[in-house]
C-alpha cells in the first residue's frame, strides 16, 4: 500500500516535470512567438511554470514525506500542535513577494500591449456570423476591403473527403500586412460578439457589436500565421478562422496595387452594368 | 447520549410514501432529497459531457451537429453548476449544519421544503428544453447577449430555470445563515464552530449577495428577448459588455460558492484521519473570509479580452493574484495538520489528499490565467477548460465524494464498501487526469473552447481526453452502486465511526442519526 501511494505521488511529479520540460516544443506550449509582445508572453509563461514547479515540489515534498512517515500503520504517534503565528506570517508573506515578482514584468507588458498609437497601417476587422470582414482604413493599402471566409470544404468537415493540412485554418482571402510595420487592428462586430485571435502574434481581442476595440502587432518575419474566433458566436463559431500573411515590403506594395486594380475594375464593371440596365 | 429521542416517537401524524417526501420539513429528509437530486443531475450533466467528448473524439463532425453541440456545452455547464454541485452542497448543509452545531433542525423548516421542491421544476425546464422547437439554449452557460437574444424558446426556458434555481439558493442561504447564527448549542461560540459550518456561513452570505445580481441580469436578458428592451443591445443604446460585468459580478463569487464548502469538508476530514487538531483554525476562518471578500473584486478577470483600460486590467490582475495568498494559507495549514499526525488512509482521506493535490494544480493554472498577458493567449481556450475542471471536478466534486464517504456511516448507519471506495478513488484520479491534464496542452497550442470540430494538430490529445472522460464517467456509476449498497445494509457503523473525529454528530449521536436529534441541545465546553 505504501508503495502505491508513493508511486502515485512520484508519477504526479514526473508528469508535472514533463509538462515544464517539454515546454519548448510547440505541441505542448504556446506557438513560437512572432512579435515582441508574444515573446514576452511566452517568457512570462515559462517563468510562471518554473515558479509553480518549485512551489509544487516544496509543498508536496513535505506532504509526501509526511504521508510516508507519519502514518498510524508504522506506529507514528500524533503530535498535538495546532498553531504558530510566526509560521502563519511567513507563509502569508512569501507568496506575496513571489506574486509581486510575477506581476512586475506582466505590468510592463500590459502597458505596452495597450499602446496602439503611431501605427503605420490601420485595419478594421468586423466579425460576422460567420466570417470576418477587413477594411484597410489608414496607411498603405487604404481603401482595400474584403471578406475572409473558411475555405475548407464541407466534404472534409463531413468526413467525405480526406482532411487537408490546414483543415479549418484556411481562408479564401488572407489579411496581408508588411513586415516590421506597426499594424493597428480595430475590432468590431455586426451581430454578436466574436474575438479576433492569432496566437503567434500575441493578439486576442473581442469584437463587440456597436463598439470598437483595438490592438496592435508588428511582425519581424514573413510568414503565414493562423488563428480562430475565440468567442462563442453561434453554430459556425468553430468555422471562422483568421489567417494573417506577413510579406516583405515590396511584395506588399505589389499586393496593394493588385488589390486596388481589381477593386477599381470591379467598380467599373458595376458601373457598366448599372448604365447598361438604365439604357434598357 | 441523553439527548436522543426515539426514532418512532413522532411517527403518529407522519405521512408515509411519496407524501413523506413532498411534505417533509425534516432537515435530514430534505438533505437526502437534495443529495439524490444532485446525484441524478450529475449524471444528466455527465451524459452531456460524454456527448461532447464523443463528438471531439476525432476531427470532423460525427454525431452532434454544431448547434446541438453548443446546446450540450451550454446545458452541461448550467446543469453541473446549478443542478449538481450547488444542490449537493446545500444537501450537505441540511444534513450536517444542525448536527454539527447541536440544533434540532433548520430554522425555517417549511422554507427548506420549498427551496428543495423548486429544483425539480427548474431541472424539468432545463431538460425538456432540448425537445422544444429550436432546441435548448446554445449560447454558452454564461449566456452572453447578443448571442443569447438569438436563441429560440429553449433559451427562455433556460433563463426561467436559472431564475428558479437562484430563488431556491437565496432561500436556502437565508435558512442556513439564520440556523447558524441563532441555533448553536450553548457554549458553541462562533470561533468554536466546525470549519464546515464556518465555510457554509460565509458561502451563504456570498449567495445572498450575488444571486439577486444574477436575477437582475437574467431579467434584463428576458425582457431584451421578449419585450423589446435594449439593455444589452448596442443598436438600441444598450451595452453587451455591461452584461458581462453584471454576470461575472455574480459569476466569480459563484465559483467560491462551489469551493468554500469543499474547503470546509476537507478541513474536517484531514484532522480526523491525521488524529490531530486542525492547524491554524482561526487563520483558516480568516482565510475563508478574505477569499470570499476578495472574490467580489475580481470579476473582470473573466473579461481581459473584452477590452478594458490599462488601469482596469492591472487592478483586476493584482486583485486576482492576491487570492492566491489566502488559498495558499489553506494548503499550508492542511499540510501542517498532516505533519506529525498519525495518519490512516480510508476513502474520505484519499479523496481529500487527491483534492489537495489536484486543486493545487488548478490553483497554479489559476495564477497563470490571472497574469493578463498570458490570459490574452489562454482565455477561451482549452487551457481555461482544464483550469476550471481542476478546481471544480477534482476540487468541488472530489470534496463532495470525500464528504459523502465520511458521513455515509452517520447517515445510513452502515459502513460503505472500503475496497470499492478505493477503486472509485483511484479510477477517478487516473481518468480525471487523463481527461483534463492534456487539455492544458491543447489550450496552449491554440485550441479554442466551445468548438465542435478542430484542426488536425489537436487530434491526438483530444482522443486521449475523450478516452479519459469515458472512463471517468463510467467510474461514477461505481459510486452510485457503493451508495446504494451502503444505504441498504452492510457492516454496522459505530457511533463514532472515525476515532479521530471530534464534532458533535460523532460524539453525541448514534449511527444512524435518529430522525429527530438534539431536541435538547448538548452543552459545548
Amino acid at each position: 500500500m505504501n508503495g502505491s501511494k508513493l508511486m502515485a505521488m512520484l508519477s504526479g511529479l514526473v508528469a508535472f516535470g514533463f509538462y515544464s520540460g517539454a515546454a519548448m516544443s510547440s505541441k505542448y506550449n504556446l506557438p513560437e512567438p512572432q512579435t515582441p509582445i508574444a515573446q514576452q508572453i511566452y517568457d512570462q509563461h515559462i517563468l510562471a511554470l518554473w515558479i509553480c514547479l518549485v512551489i509544487f515540489i516544496g509543498v508536496f515534498g513535505v506532504m509526501g514525506y509526511s504521508i510516508v512517515k507519519h502514518r498510524k500503520s508504522v506506529g507514528y504517534k500524533a503530535a498535538n500542535f495546532h498553531h504558530s503565528t510566526i509560521v502563519e506570517i511567513i507563509w502569508t508573506a512569501i507568496p506575496v513577494l513571489i506574486l509581486v515578482a510575477m506581476s512586475w514584468p506582466a505590468t510592463k507588458t500590459v502597458i505596452e500591449m495597450k499602446d496602439t498609437s503611431e501605427s503605420d497601417i490601420t485595419i478594421k476587422a468586423t466579425g460576422y456570423q460567420w466570417m470576418w470582414g477587413y477594411d484597410y482604413i489608414q496607411g498603405e493599402g487604404e481603401g482595400i476591403s474584403f471578406y475572409s471566409q473558411l475555405s475548407t470544404s464541407q466534404d472534409q468537415i463531413r468526413n467525405q473527403a480526406p482532411k487537408g493540412e490546414e483543415y479549418l485554418l484556411e481562408v479564401n482571402n488572407r489579411v496581408v500586412v508588411p513586415v516590421g510595420k506597426k499594424i493597428r487592428i480595430l475590432m468590431t462586430a455586426n451581430d454578436v460578439i466574436h474575438a479576433w485571435w492569432v496566437p503567434a502574434l500575441g493578439v486576442k481581442q473581442d469584437a463587440i457589436p456597436g463598439y470598437i476595440r483595438d490592438a496592435w502587432f508588428s511582425v519581424e518575419k514573413p510568414g503565414v500565421y493562423r488563428g480562430q474566433c475565440a468567442e462563442l458566436c453561434g453554430k459556425e463559431h468553430g468555422f471562422m478562422p483568421i489567417v494573417v500573411e506577413v510579406m516583405e515590403q515590396e511584395k506588399y506594395t505589389q499586393w496593394v496595387a493588385d488589390k486596388q486594380k481589381s477593386a477599381s475594375a470591379g467598380v467599373v464593371n458595376t458601373a457598366l452594368v448599372a448604365s447598361g440596365s438604365n439604357k434598357n | 447520549m441523553a439527548v436522543i429521542q426515539d426514532v418512532h416517537g413522532h411517527g403518529h401524524d407522519h405521512p408515509t410514501g411519496i407524501m413523506r417526501w413532498l411534505t417533509t420539513t425534516n432537515h435530514k429528509d430534505i438533505g437526502t432529497l437534495y443529495l439524490c437530486f444532485s446525484l441524478f443531475m450529475l449524471f444528466v450533466g455527465g451524459f452531456l459531457a460524454m456527448g461532447i467528448r464523443a463528438e471531439l473524439f476525432m476531427p470532423g463532425i460525427q454525431i452532434l451537429e454544431p448547434e446541438v453541440f453548443n446546446s450540450f456545452t451550454t446545458l452541461h455547464g448550467l446543469i453541473m453548476v446549478f443542478g449538481a454541485v450547488m444542490p449537493a452542497w446545500v444537501g450537505f448543509a441540511n444534513w450536517q449544519v444542525p448536527l454539527m452545531i447541536g440544533a434540532p433542525d433548520m430554522a425555517f423548516a417549511r422554507l427548506n421544503n420549498w427551496s428543495f421542491w423548486l429544483l425539480p421544476v427548474a431541472a424539468l425546464l432545463l431538460i425538456t428544453s432540448f425537445f422544444v422547437p429550436g432546441g435548448a439554449a446554445a449560447g454558452g452557460w454564461t449566456f452572453y447577449p447578443p448571442l443569447s437574444t438569438q436563441g429560440g424558446m429553449g433559451t427562455d426556458m433556460m433563463l426561467f430555470a436559472v431564475h428558479i434555481l437562484g430563488m431556491s439558493s437565496i432561500m436556502g442561504s437565508i435558512n442556513i445563515i439564520t440556523t447558524i447564527l441563532n441555533m448553536r448549542a450553548p457554549g458553541m461560540t462562533l470561533m468554536k464552530m466546525p470549519m464546515f459550518v464556518w465555510t457554509w456561513l460565509i458561502t451563504a452570505y456570498l449567495l445572498v449577495l450575488v444571486m439577486p445580481v444574477l436575477a437582475g441580469a437574467v431579467t434584463m436578458v428576458l425582457t431584451d428577448r421578449n419585450f423589446g428592451t435594449s439593455f444589452f443591445n448596442a443598436a438600441g443604446g444598450g451595452d453587451p459588455v455591461m452584461f458581462q460585468h453584471i454576470f461575472w459580478f455574480f459569476g466569480h463569487p459563484e465559483v467560491y460558492i462551489m469551493i468554500l464548502p469543499a474547503f470546509g469538508v476537507i478541513s474536517e476530514i484531514i484532522p480526523t484521519f491525521s488524529r490531530k487538531p486542525l492547524f491554524g483554525y482561526s487563520s483558516m476562518v480568516y482565510a475563508t473570509a478574505s477569499i470570499a471578500l476578495l472574490s467580489c473584486f475580481v470579476w473582470a478577470h473573466h473579461m481581459f479580452t473584452a477590452g478594458m483600460p490599462v488601469v482596469g486590467q492591472l487592478f483586476f490582475m493584482y486583485a486576482t493574484m492576491l487570492i492566491a495568498v489566502p488559498t495558499g494559507v489553506k494548503i499550508f495549514n492542511w499540510t501542517a495538520t498532516m505533519w506529525q499526525g498519525s495518519m490512516t488512509f480510508e476513502v474520505p482521506m484519499l479523496f481529500s489528499i487527491g483534492f489537495i493535490f489536484l486543486f493545487v494544480i488548478g490553483g497554479f493554472s489559476g495564477v497563470v490565467c490571472a497574469i493578463v498577458p498570458i490570459d490574452i493567449q489562454v482565455q477561451d481556450t482549452y487551457y481555461v477548460i482544464a483550469h476550471f475542471h481542476y478546481v471544480l471536478v477534482s476540487g468541488a466534486l472530489f470534496a463532495l465524494f470525500a464528504g459523502a464517504y465520511y458521513w455515509l456511516p452517520k447517515w445510513t448507519g452502515h459502513m460503505y464498501d472500503e475496497t470499492l471506495g478505493k477503486w472509485h478513488f483511484w479510477l477517478s484520479m487516473i481518468f480525471f487526469n487523463l481527461t483534463f491534464f492534456v487539455q492544458h496542452f491543447l489550450g496552449l497550442a491554440g485550441m479554442p473552447r466551445r468548438i465542435p470540430d478542430y484542426a488536425l494538430q489537436f487530434a491526438d490529445f483530444n482522443m486521449v481526453s475523450s478516452i479519459g472522460a469515458f472512463g471517468f464517467g463510467l467510474t461514477q456509476l461505481l459510486f452510485v452502486y457503493i451508495v446504494i449498497k451502503c444505504a441498504r445494509g452492510g457492516e454496522k457503523a459505530a457511533d463514532k465511526t472515525w476515532d479521530g473525529a471530534t464534532t458533535l454528530e460523532w460524539t453525541h449521536l448514534p449511527s444512524p442519526a435518529p430522525y429527530h436529534s438534539f431536541e435538547t441541545p448538548p452543552v459545548v465546553k
